[in-house]
């Protein structure tokens, strides 16, 4: 009995220190460089290989980008996306059958004005970046976070999506791309660059006024992320892109789900962290990284040269408590570091996520939360969670709560109503954004924006000062859904169905 | 008694704002009765060359989780982490992964 305890005892000791001199698990010749998971080690060539197979698995496995189409990679200038540009690059120079065949295209939003860099901070950055961008020879897009203050309101607006092709489609579209392009003439065109614009300061001013309007990190990160998301499929839909690759990688994806739950968004977390999310209609977005943990991106792009530009962010610096995002961050981290199978758990469990969706508020748009463009879980009924949350939180604020704005119905302006009622959606938006049939807009006051929000924005809403730091395509979008809302009750009697509005 | 050893710190991921925005340090650490191991190496570091917000770099004897540690281009799990003993001309690679450095 006592021999058999020594013996487990060594074996323990064994195998929690591994020795320099172990080999890779896969070539088990050359001797190893990283440490995966527990007890994967790789040596240098064996993990570059692991590493640019995943990328393309995880596009093959998806069947999600057809052969050809334009496919924009948001790059933030950070490891990971950084990372996920090097990786396209290397899927289109490899030999035909292994070859990527989408169009890529790079945007990269300045968030420099919003995270209060100086001006010269920012051109820096952004020399550096355009630098590396040329060298890709794709098109690329500097684009200031300015912008986000004159989007159209068609941004917040669900766009139709193209029917969705038959699962055979795919194959077809590969065959017939390959026998067309047997040449293999998909070159690089001419290379488009829209460069960075002059920021004026006063824009630079209004947009710190914007995010500074929040009260806490939590929510002006969360506004932040909001804001940029907006810009980004913008910049998508008008450079003509159908897809938009996000740089997510596993370990903040896991991060970014327990955040998602603690801030109120756990209806939301399928389309928030899974591999393509389409609440946007037009655009999908995609996250190839979402395989990849942070530190085998980290080491990759060490390894092999990947650059990368540090750019600091609304949380550098913070304590670990400084904003829910933050917190989560570290509590994955730490636990990270005891149990290493923390991170792939939670990233296991959002893939089997998926969103259970009433089949009405996909094709309604006023259904859509006004921010996060999600279906809004708000309308549940009497007995729930949602409602017992607002009640305790009514009941224990009744003080400070006494007048609340909703309570105070909006007049509605007849011109208005016209325009509204004969255009389509998104030509109304338009023509709003133009000025002609909204030339009183700035009532942002008055503007309820609580009945159009998902809970979780409804919280960060909550934690500006004011709403009327927010971008005008919101807030016009937000009158109009609100006009339309009205009008439906108007003539809800003359209506055979509540639930068509017939646009 | 060990020789003082030359050695070549890379910090990266956001790590470097902790030092000035310095990436790249060549530092001697002094000769010491026993040889330098990393643990030693991290007290060192706390005390010389970080310049601020300690409990951002350093948790307990440890690097604070989510920041990498390279040792001569190798993970450092594999040397043996806390305990390996750095030789004259190591090259050790501190690199950030949380978000915002």
């Amino acid at each position: 009995m006592c021999q058999v305890d020594e013996d487990y005892q060594d074996g323990l000791e064994r195998a929690e220190v591994p020795s320099v001199s172990k080999k890779c698990v896969k070539c088990k010749e050359a001797s190893a460089a990283v440490v995966i998971r527990a007890g994967d080690t790789y040596c240098r060539g064996c993990f570059k290989e692991y590493f640019i197979h995943k990328f393309r698995a995880m596009l093959g496995k998806n069947r999600i980008i057809f052969p050809g189409e334009k496919v924009l990679l948001a790059v933030s200038g950070g490891p990971s996306s950084c990372s996920m540009l090097s990786q396209v690059q290397e899927g289109l120079s490899q030999n035909a059958h292994k070859k990527l065949r989408f169009l890529p295209g790079i945007v990269y939003i300045d968030e420099g004005g919003a995270v209060g860099q100086s001006v010269e901070e920012r051109q820096r950055t952004v020399a550096e970046l355009q630098a590396v961008f040329k060298a890709t020879g794709f098109p690329f897009h500097m684009v200031p976070l300015e912008e986000v203050l004159d989007l159209p309101s068609s941004v917040v607006v669900m766009a139709p999506s193209p029917s969705e092709p038959p699962a055979s489609a795919y194959k077809a579209a590969v065959d017939h791309f390959i026998q067309s392009d047997s040449s293999g003439c998909l070159t690089p065109q001419y290379q488009e660059q829209t460069l960075l614009p002059e920021v004026q300061e006063s824009r630079t001013q209004v947009l710190q006024q914007l995010i500074g309007s929040a009260k806490t990190l939590t929510a002006r990160q969360d506004l932040l992320n909001t804001l940029r998301q907006h810009l980004l499929v913008h910049t998508a839909r008008t450079k003509g892109y159908s897809k938009l690759m996000l740089g997510d990688n596993c370990t903040r994806l896991a991060v970014k789900l327990l955040t998602s739950l603690s801030l109120g968004r756990g209806a939301q977390l399928a389309q928030d962290t899974g591999f393509s999310d389409s609440r946007y209609g037009d655009i999908i977005l995609v996250r190839p990284m979402r395989d990849y943990s942070a530190k085998e991106i980290a080491y990759y792009n060490y390894m092999f040269n990947v650059t990368s530009v540090f750019i600091p962010s609304l949380d550098t610096k913070t304590t670990d408590k400084a904003s829910i995002q933050r917190l989560t961050e570290s509590f994955v981290t730490k636990l990270q570091a005891d149990f290493p199978s923390t991170v792939s758990t939670i990233y296991r469990t959002s893939e089997k996520l998926q969103t259970a969706c009433r089949s009405s508020c996909t094709a309604d748009h006023p259904d859509r939360c006004l921010l996060c463009m999600c279906a809004l879980d708000t309308a549940v009924e009497n007995a729930s969670a949602f409602q017992a949350t607002l009640t305790s939180e009514q009941l224990s604020q009744s003080k400070s709560l006494g007048a609340t704005r909703t309570e105070i119905p909006r007049q509605i302006r007849a011109p208005v109503e016209q325009c509204c009622s004969s255009g389509g959606g998104e030509d109304c938006g338009r023509a709003e954004t133009g000025g002609d049939c909204c030339s009183s807009a700035k009532e942002p006051e008055t503007i309820d924006l609580k009945s159009l929000l998902c809970y979780s924005c409804q919280l960060t809403i909550k934690d500006m000062a004011s709403v009327e730091h927010l971008p005008q395509y919101i807030l016009s979008e937000a009158q109009k859904r609100q006009r339309r809302y009205q009008m439906r009750e108007e003539i809800s009697e003359f209506l055979l169905d509540d639930g068509d509005e017939g646009d | 008694m060990a020789a003082p050893i030359a050695i070549h710190l890379e910090f990266g991921g956001g790590a470097e704002l902790l030092f000035n925005g310095v990436k790249e340090h060549h530092v001697t650490l002094p000769s010491q009765s026993e040889p330098w191991d990393v643990k030693q190496l991290l007290v060192w570091i706390q005390r010389n060359l970080l310049k601020e917000r300690p409990e951002l770099f350093v948790q307990g004897d440890s690097v604070r989780p989510g920041i990498l540690v390279l040792i001569n281009d190798a993970d450092w799990e594999l040397m043996g982490e806390l305990d390996y003993q750095l030789q004259d001309q190591d090259n050790i690679v501190f690199i950030s992964t949380l978000h915002g450095g």
